[in-house]
């Protein structure tokens, strides 16, 4: 389950689809878990017509969630020392996101990992780095 | 943030975990987790942000006896959210506040039964001219989580910004 630093080597990738045509449901579902409440995440009529946006939009926290996942299905259960992210664009209903963590480097048991979450047309939606002790 | 009191509990987490899209049983079946590495039911990484559940002043949850809901209603505008403690970002409206960044350290990861108490403190304040929303003003904030021995278990670093207007498209 967890990763080998023997078997690891800069320059690895590891990617996962972490969701294919976000709905407006599962950001409904993620600001009742969260408590976030902000109506830009829920309510399409404020978002439009007050906040000048063109849709509701995903909460940075739910990318960041999302993206854990695959960073969790990477280095095993309980494994992960540090995480932390920049959301660099922001994430609509019908985005399809694809998360790549990159080795770059292993020392002392822990691996470093850059972390890169992408939407349907390339864009980076978050840019971050973990830390998480290996075997 | 402050929290005085964050119960961790194991049908939070499995919610928490589902709202993310996360299937794997370590979030929700206690038998496999037994079986597991860390031997009980965890939290997912970026669960401790739930605890603005329990933040009272808590500025993007509609208060049940203040200003009532917020978002649109019978009208779009309806209410606002409050200014107050919002987590990393906040604010909602025209030019309002994002949330920019988000840093976690693991002292160890977060399990049912654990009894948390948060406090805040400001960080850092920097100002950037932003291509798509005018001026930026970023503002950090870093949460401290204790848990019930008072041993620190997660440090929450968080960026929100403020933008002069809405964030352009395209």
């Amino acid at each position: 389950m967890a990763l080998q630093a023997s078997e690891l080597n800069v320059g690895d990738t590891y990617t996962e689809r972490l969701v294919e045509d976000l709905k407006r449901t599962q950001i409904v579902m993620y600001a009742g878990a969260s408590g976030d409440y902000n109506p830009v995440h829920t309510d399409e009529v404020f978002t439009k017509e007050v906040a000048g946006y063109p849709s509701v939009f995903a909460h940075g926290m739910l990318t960041m969630g999302m993206t854990g996942k695959m960073v969790t299905n990477y280095v095993g259960d309980g494994r992960l020392t540090e995480y932390g992210v920049r959301f660099t664009s922001q994430v609509f209903p019908g985005d399809t996101l694809d998360a790549t963590a990159t080795v770059v480097g292993v020392t002392n048991g822990i691996v470093d990992l850059d972390i890169s979450t992408v939407n349907q047309n390339g864009v980076e939606v978050l840019k971050g780095s973990a830390k998480a002790r290996v075997d | 943030m402050a929290v005085e009191k964050f119960a961790v509990e194991a049908s939070h987490i499995m919610m928490f975990a589902r709202s993310i899209g996360d299937d794997n049983p370590i979030y929700y079946d206690a038998d496999h987790a037994e079986g597991t590495e860390p031997g009980s039911v965890i939290a997912p990484p970026t669960f401790a942000q739930a605890s603005a559940q329990f933040d009272p002043d808590y500025g993007l949850r509609p208060k049940i006896d203040g200003d009532g809901w917020f978002g649109s209603g019978g009208k779009p505008s309806g209410a606002k959210p409050r200014e107050g403690s919002g987590g990393g970002g906040g604010g909602g409206g025209g030019g309002g506040g994002l949330h920019a960044e988000q840093r976690f350290i693991y002292h160890r990861h977060l399990k049912p039964g654990d009894v948390l108490s948060a406090t805040g403190r400001p960080g850092e304040t920097w100002e950037k001219q932003g291509r798509r929303s005018g001026k930026l003003v970023f503002s950090e904030s870093i949460t401290e989580y204790r848990d019930q021995n008072g041993d620190l278990v997660i440090t929450a670093i968080g960026v929100g910004v403020r933008t002069e207007r809405p964030v352009d498209q395209g």
